[in-house]
């Protein structure tokens, strides 16, 4: 049978450095057919590749045996190539049924939009991923999981080929990705391939059946996963034998029991003007306290809270025994409290700027002297802090856009460490992050925790929370539910928590003044960087 | 449930609501308190006047949406207005053609500028601004050039359909309508929005963007070219030293009606009231002058413009503002 994508030996170069050297890919029709390798191991390059977004440097593809070259993207999309990538690409400002339809908007005989046909059509697709939303509100109206899944309606409504689904599972909960793994057994059913990129081993076992393993731009091997154990998907994807992994993986269970007892954060009966209704919380020195939930449960918004970005409308907030009541994120940063935010794209880098600018952007005030910026102790602070997280840049001075997700994470970890924070809250810290990367995060937060710091976690990954965090708070539409304490806390423990969450009713014992706590003089927590 | 309805779709479209309200009060001021206001002379005249001016903030609110702007509209409307005046005595419908063509070729040299060679639209439209100045000054030799009389190309910026609306206005909203058609009927005019929200993603999503933008910036020469036709129509010449500073009213006439200046999201209608409420203003300035209670200097009206364009943006904050956190 010819295959439905054959790439052969393709190169990459963009300018003097090399993207892909010698990748090949191939896609049998109806194949659901994993890409995995590291982050920068040339995937995206690969899918950019294919979809016409970069021309190639030299190799071939073809389709259906026909040697083809797409000059853009549009050109992939009418040869029956359709992408949902990563960093979601979409109009906001635009409906819903519009992100939808764009391009293949169904017309009237005079050349006018159908609305009405487009909106049923928008909606019936919808449908199908199990999402019931008005199709004619903004995009920007709708959380991230719905955006991704109109990202996944908009490729799966078209007649393709071939969907490539670059980490389409990032922002989804379980029933979500459950309903997606359907989508795509449903196109497989229909003869349409899809090319799945994802880091969690999981799903590519549960959905794919072989897959393509990438490291440092050239493909490794093909495989088929149901006659490959994970562990060597793992070795080969990192380029080390089985063995070693093993190894290090059981060297790296830690004693998690600490004998804490400085309280440092204490939260009690937290309602925000932004979705927070009744959350009660306590994270002592030294310790990480997991949030778990499910999207929208209102663990973001405690995030938010904590670092002065939503108000509290009432119940009170303690950091190291002293009223807490950020009116700003200043008034966090000075208290000692730092969040690492969920969407770092939009939160927390600026793709333009260097290594060293973007970690010491909020320090630039205790770097200076008579308002001068000390550029010695400058650059001192980020060559230490690359080396610390060892971050793989190729100068302090490189745009961090250039830099793969996970080193991204690690430069924004590195500007809030650099704070000294008392306590870190982390939203979905590795979210989007390769499992090298992820390892060294994790370690970084460890250390953290050692020299006495206190984090706050939100993780989707049980696994993450049933491993780091000594306790974890559920949360459910607003409220904390349940304390799930570790040792002992497993992950299914996590998920059946959850799952049942159900929070109180009744109004119990909620403060009588509704009124929030006074603003307290904050401590002088403002220190120098190292 | 319909009252829930109901106002969100006053909130969605609460920009052109805002505007909407103001000119109504300023109509009824107008009414109240000056004689002549609603007369059919006054009328017609303010909205021969403002034809121009409604036409080229309509092409500006395109490229305004596609995340652009063009800042050539006011010059190329005056070299339009000369090359209109030396093809009249031809005829009406040639003199209308040689503007609208003027007008289509300084689109398309800035649509090539832009899309093509990728210079920022506010240097490559600048450019064109000094360029089209210069070469009306050239081909007029510094001069106003007069139209031919006899061609009946006056008719068109002088006579009104039952003398209330004037041709000129009449095709202006013509246009309007066909733009509309385009931009809320057409999937190039999606295209134009999803460009000016986000190019990257219009690109990867496959849509013509480079299209887009080259059609906007045509369709702002176009409607600046058929803005220097009537400009020459209704006062008997072509000026080669008008339109300084239209550019500035036609972006405050999109601003006024809510359109993102960074693009992605617009209104052909508010921008279209927007322009009239502030040609209003100035005819009501000049009514408050007639009635001698007190005398503004032309310099005091632009003070008084520019406060009021202040007062209305602040309100539209404003109304945005509520929406968003309600």
């Amino acid at each position: 049978m010819t295959a439905l994508i054959d790439m052969r030996d393709i190169h990459k170069r963009f300018g003097g450095t090399v993207a892909l050297d010698g990748a090949s890919l191939t896609i049998a029709p109806g194949e659901v057919h994993a890409l995995i390798g590291q982050n920068g191991a040339g995937k995206s390059t690969l899918i950019k590749v294919l979809t016409g977004v970069y021309a190639l440097t030299s190799g071939e593809i073809l389709l259906d045996g026909q040697p083809i070259t797409f000059s853009g993207p549009r050109r992939a999309q009418q040869a029956g190539v359709a992408t949902i990538y990563q960093e979601l690409n979409l109009v906001p400002l635009r409906s819903v049924t519009e992100n939808m339809m764009m391009g293949f908007e169904p017309l009237h005989w005079w050349g006018g939009i159908d609305w009405p046909r487009a909106h049923r059509r928008a909606r019936s697709v919808l449908g199908e991923l199990g999402v019931d939303i008005d199709v004619r509100r903004p995009l920007s109206e709708y959380s991230t999981a719905i955006q991704q899944l109109v990202a996944i309606g908009r490729a799966v409504s078209q007649r393709v080929k071939l969907v490539i689904m670059d980490e389409p599972t990032s922002s989804l909960d379980e029933r979500e990705v459950a309903r997606l793994f359907e989508v795509i057994r449903l196109l497989k059913s229909q003869g349409t391939s899809v090319l799945f990129v994802s880091h969690f081993l999981e799903e590519l076992y549960a959905v794919c059946d072989c897959a393509t393993i990438m490291r440092n731009g050239a493909t490794v091997e093909q495989r088929t996963l149901s006659e490959t154990p994970r562990l060597e998907l793992v070795a080969s994807m990192l380029g080390r034998a089985a063995a070693d992994i093993q190894a290090s993986g059981t060297t790296s269970f830690r004693d998690l029991s600490i004998d804490a007892d400085e309280t440092l954060l204490e939260v009690e009966d937290l309602a925000t003007t932004k979705g927070l209704r009744q959350a009660s919380l306590e994270v002592r020195q030294g310790e990480m306290v997991g949030l778990g939930g499910l999207l929208g449960a209102g663990r973001s918004e405690v995030a938010r809270a904590l670092f002065g970005l939503d108000r509290a409308t009432q119940g009170e907030m303690r950091l190291a025994g002293r009223a807490y009541a950020p009116r700003h994120t200043r008034d966090a940063i000075a208290a000692g409290v730092a969040l690492l935010s969920e969407d770092r794209k939009v939160e927390g880098i600026i793709p333009g700027m260097s290594v060293r600018e973007n970690m010491t952007l909020p320090l630039l005030g205790s770097l200076s002297r008579r308002g001068v910026i000390q550029r010695r102790r400058e650059r001192e602070l980020a060559e230490h802090f690359i080396e610390a997280l060892q971050i793989k840049t190729a100068s302090m001075e490189q745009p961090i856009g250039q830099l793969s997700g996970g080193n991204q994470q690690k430069v924004l970890l590195a500007r809030w460490l650099a704070t000294h924070p008392r306590l870190l809250i982390l939203d979905e810290p590795t979210r989007g992050v390769d499992i090298g990367a992820k390892r060294e995060i994790q370690r970084i937060v460890q250390d953290y925790q050692a020299r006495g710091g206190a984090v706050l976690m939100i993780s989707s990954e049980f696994e993450e929370l049933a491993e780091g965090a000594q306790r974890v708070v559920i949360m459910h539409e607003g409220h904390a539910t349940r304390v799930l304490d570790n040792p002992g806390l497993t992950e299914d423990a996590l998920v059946t928590a959850i799952a049942t969450a159900q929070h109180d009713r009744g109004d119990g014992d909620r403060h009588d003044d509704g009124a929030p706590p006074q603003a307290a003089p904050l401590p002088d927590h403002q220190e120098t960087a190292p | 449930m319909i009252t829930i309805a109901w106002r969100q779709r006053l909130a969605d479209n609460g920009q052109a609501t805002g505007v909407c309200v103001i000119l109504l009060a300023l109509v009824c001021l107008g009414l109240l308190r000056y004689d002549n206001f609603g007369s059919a002379y006054n009328l017609s005249s303010f909205l021969n006047y403002n034809a121009m001016f409604v036409l080229i903030s309509l092409g500006m609110c395109l490229v305004i949406i596609t995340g652009g702007i063009d800042l050539s509209v006011g010059t190329v409307a005056a070299l339009s207005s000369v090359t209109a005046a030396y093809a009249s005595p031809l005829g009406l419908v040639p003199a209308l053609l040689a503007g609208l063509a003027t007008g289509l070729a300084a689109g398309l040299v800035n649509a090539l500028m832009i899309t093509r060679l990728h210079i920022p639209p506010f240097i490559a439209t600048l450019a064109s601004l000094l360029a089209a100045k210069g070469t009306a000054l050239i081909i007029s030799g510094n001069q106003t050039v007069p139209v031919d009389w006899a061609s009946g190309f006056t008719r068109l910026g002088m006579e009104s359909i039952g003398g209330l609306l004037p041709w000129s206005f009449a095709i202006t909203l013509v246009v309007g309508a066909g733009l509309w058609w385009l931009l809320e009927q057409r999937p190039i005019g999606r295209t134009m929005l999803a460009v000016g929200d986000n190019e990257e993603a219009a690109h990867l999503m496959g849509l013509p963007a480079r299209k887009a933008k080259t059609l906007a910036y045509l369709i702002s020469g176009g409607c600046a070219g058929l803005s220097g036709v009537f400009l020459a129509s209704g006062f008997g010449a072509g000026q080669p030293l008008e339109g300084l500073g239209w550019e500035l009213t036609a972006i405050a006439a999109v601003v006024v009606g809510g359109t993102l200046l960074t693009g992605g999201k617009g209104s052909l209608v508010a921008t279209l009231i927007g322009a009239l409420m502030l040609g209003l203003i100035f005819n009501l300035l000049n009514f408050e002058n007639g009635l001698g209670t007190f005398n503004l200097s032309a310099y005091w009206q632009m003070v008084i413009r520019g406060a009021f364009l202040f007062v209305v943006i602040a309100i539209q904050v404003q109304i945005t503002r509520t929406r968003n956190s309600g």
